[in-house]
């Protein structure tokens, strides 16, 4: 069915809720990034065979969603039946019968596949009562664990598509721009640039076409939710981009996904022929004259991609490098005109902006950083996952009350955020309020929300020298202070791990580093050192064990470090097979011994050992 | 290496020939002949109507796209943040050991090409392998020798 009018759509939903009100019970499989991984897909089509095989009363495939990430996916993969909440853990095909039988038949607990509470030791029997999910506040998220992920009658029951119908029955672009501005919406690429600023000087530039552009490329290493978004909730980006079209006076889109995401492609793909075949965006969406069109340009694998004009040279077909910005992009983009580049989660929190009001959205967060923000909190984190929370929570809520804390209890040392761009904050910032500017002053960035948590076992030079690493191998190269200055600062961060650096080499290297931040023209170049910087403002004192005792704290640096066998060794041989260089020598139930000329401490044999028996020093 | 080209054309008319969709071909190329054969990046220039430099600046610049011809099975070493330090490095190792070739190359019977991704979303996971599109989470420097063998 074409929808001509608006009224078709007030019609089409209550008939979906009319419909959907006859199901009284859903099973919700989650079909996130961790739990796919995890073999989500096996549980899906076993739940469809079954389903098929067996017929059960006032339950068919129908109530069977896959849904998007649920966010706790440690725990993957999840099972969640609605509408109790009734939430099954790490749950295996061979288990699919039980829920079935059990679950759905006979509204009984399957008690173990219930999540286990580490500090109570009880079974928790609902989502909602995990403290994972209590401390969180889902707004753009919302839908994700919810709705079937390209299921358009799903995501117009859930509100969909009541925010464009809005701005074309009752709204001007204009009031469309001051309901964003006054929201406070900042963008969630990382910046935080106004939202509704960006839109005002777009719309306001006279040119024969205006573009809207979706930064879909989240090339920070350790960040998956615009991934989450894009595969989960595609319509709720759609719908946010139709309507930024509409204010800016737009009438071609692109979304521009990386490479990395093929099934985001597939399911944008899928839900951007659903939209137009729906009249939800093409020509005359909704019977008026306003069209929008939308198509997707996958990136080739270039993190210089995301910078704004990298990424509008490679829609264009082109090699991704920045230009200077005298003029920026809002102005001169795409073709060289007047283009909305937003990221993923950006344009997803459009539509809930529009449909509950900008007052209703200021009120989350804190003033100058309203509504909330998505993060994968991964890492050394106890609870990884997929999270949501308001603006202003603190680090500490968000790595020890979501997150749970450190893994195996150990000492928490620093939380990486904003990726090659962003900084590590030491236990010290831990009672940080999150937002764009608290972030920026404590020497790191929001970024996308990639939030890295890490123990007592990473060193803070691997770190830095891992960072400089990736963005040596990223520098487009046009610009000499990046290219070449990015590659100096990763070789003196290889001497420091290995022990020969100088105290001078720390002044050398804040220096330099000073000079790719003026020198550099793109972002890459501009932040890149901020996780050496960072790591060496907070963490100096590792830096000297590094040049003063040639010693690494952590374990890591290779050419500090000796593995070494304890007496705690039972002889069990598992070390000896796995050791590439066999520098491993020992019988049966005898001390096995390293010879440490051989060694080359590549972590095999500590990878293996099952008594802690291999001692890093 | 000779070529079936038949499969080209198929390809250049999914798009619309021109500047804009010359990423998206050379993908397309590439997922057909898993890399970029020499004449596939000839017909392209003819075809979509760009010179032949700009479309090797193009196919050279973006790491997705291989100019050598690539292994029966593909492992892609997740290096992304929580990856390397949650150990993805010390994996690449032990498969590069076992290989005997680095991450970036093809071993010479054909069989393997090893290679790292800066990131593919699935953190919590870590660290991630791929072996041809399929996830193996959670692995352990001692796996090497199973992700050889696994299909």
């Amino acid at each position: 069915m074409h929808l001509d009018n608006p009224q078709q759509l007030i019609d089409w939903h209550d008939k979906i809720i009319a419909k959907q009100k006859k199901i009284k019970k859903k099973i919700l499989v989650c079909c996130g990034p961790g739990c796919l991984a995890n073999g989500a897909q096996d549980i899906i089509d076993k739940f469809k065979t079954v389903l098929k095989e067996k017929k059960i009363s006032g339950f068919t495939v129908e109530a069977l969603k896959e849904t998007g990430c649920h966010g706790f996916c440690e725990q993957g993969p999840l099972v969640v039946m609605e509408p109790k909440g009734l939430y099954y853990t790490k749950v295996k095909v061979k288990d699919v019968e039980d829920i079935i039988e059990q679950s759905i038949k006979n509204d009984k607990i399957i008690d173990r596949l219930l999540y286990n509470d580490p500090q109570t030791d009880k079974k928790i029997e609902r989502y909602q009562d995990i403290k994972f999910y209590s401390h969180q506040k889902k707004v753009v998220l919302n839908n994700l664990g919810n709705i079937n992920q390209c299921n358009i009658e799903d995501y117009i029951a859930n509100d969909g598509y009541q925010a464009l119908s809005k701005v074309i029955t009752s709204m001007s672009p204009q009031k469309v721009i001051d309901t964003i501005t006054k929201s406070g919406l900042r963008g969630r690429g990382g910046a935080g640039f106004p939202t509704g600023r960006k839109w005002a000087t777009c719309r306001k530039v006279e040119s024969d076409t205006h573009y809207v552009i979706c930064n879909g490329d989240e090339g920070d290493p350790g960040a998956f939710m615009d991934r989450a978004l894009m595969e989960g909730d595609p319509f709720s980006v759609l719908e946010g981009m139709t309507i930024a079209a509409f204010a800016v006076g737009a009438k071609q889109g692109y979304i521009y996904v990386r490479e990395e995401y093929p099934l985001a492609v597939v399911n944008l793909q899928k839900a951007i022929e659903i939209a137009n075949e729906k009249g939800l965006l093409g020509d005359n969406i909704l019977g008026t004259d306003f069209s929008f069109n939308i198509k997707i340009s996958r990136g080739a694998g270039a993190f210089v991609c995301g910078e704004s004009s990298a990424l509008m040279k490679s829609v264009a077909g082109e090699v991704g490098e920045p230009r200077a910005k005298y003029v920026r992009s809002v102005v001169k983009g795409l073709y060289d005109r007047p283009t909305v580049l937003n990221n993923v989660e950006t344009f997803a929190n459009v539509p809930i902006i529009i449909r509950k009001g900008a007052s209703w959205y200021q009120k989350i967060g804190t003033p100058k950083n309203s509504g909330t923000k998505a993060f994968s909190l991964v890492g050394k984190v106890r609870n990884t996952g997929l999270i949501e929370v308001a603006m202003g929570t603190t680090l500490r809520e968000i790595i020890y009350d979501i997150g749970g804390g450190i893994i195996d209890d150990r000492p928490f040392k620093a939380v990486q955020t904003g990726g090659p761009s962003g900084g590590c904050l030491p236990a010290s910032k831990l009672d940080l309020p999150v937002d764009f500017d608290s972030l920026n002053e404590a020497g790191s960035m929001m970024g996308s929300g990639g939030m890295i948590v890490m123990d007592d076992l990473t060193c803070m030079v691997d770190v830095a020298k891992y960072f400089l690493g990736f963005l040596v191998n990223e520098s487009c190269g046009k610009c000499v202070p990046c290219r070449e200055g990015l590659y100096q600062l990763h070789a003196l961060t290889v001497k420091v791990s290995e022990g020969k650096a100088e105290e001078a080499d720390l002044e050398k290297m804040e220096k330099l580093s000073e000079m790719v931040i003026i020198g550099s023209l793109c972002g890459l170049g501009k932040s890149g050192p901020n996780p050496l910087l960072s790591t060496i403002k907070y963490f100096r004192d590792e830096y000297m064990a590094h040049i003063r005792d040639k010693r690494c704290p952590a374990g890591v640096c290779r050419a500090l470090i000796t593995y070494k066998i304890t007496d705690a060794c039972t002889g069990c041989m598992a070390c000896i097979a796995p050791c590439p260089t066999n520098a491993i020598t020992g019988k049966k139930n005898e001390m096995h011994v390293i010879d440490q000329e051989l060694c080359t401490k590549c972590g095999a044999c500590f990878a293996v050992c099952r008594y802690d028996a291999i001692l890093v020093s | 290496m000779k070529h079936n080209l038949d499969k080209l054309s198929a390809i250049f008319n999914r798009y619309p020939q021109n500047r804009e969709s010359l990423i998206a071909v050379l993908q397309d190329i590439q997922k057909e002949y898993h890399y970029l054969p020499e004449e596939a990046l000839q017909a392209t220039a003819k075809t979509l109507d760009v010179p032949l430099s700009k479309v090797f600046s193009v196919a050279t610049f973006y790491n997705a796209f291989s100019h050598y011809p690539r292994g029966e099975k593909i492992i892609r070493i997740c290096v992304g943040t929580t990856c390397h330090i949650r150990g993805a490095h010390l994996v690449q190792e032990q498969l590069e050991n076992r290989l005997n070739i680095k991450a970036g190359s093809t071993t010479k019977d054909l069989k393997y090409t090893l290679e790292t991704v800066n990131c593919v979303g699935a953190c919590s996971q870590a660290p991630v392998v791929i072996v041809n599109n399929k996830y193996y989470g959670h692995v352990k420097v001692s796996d090497a020798k199973k992700l050889l063998r696994s299909k």
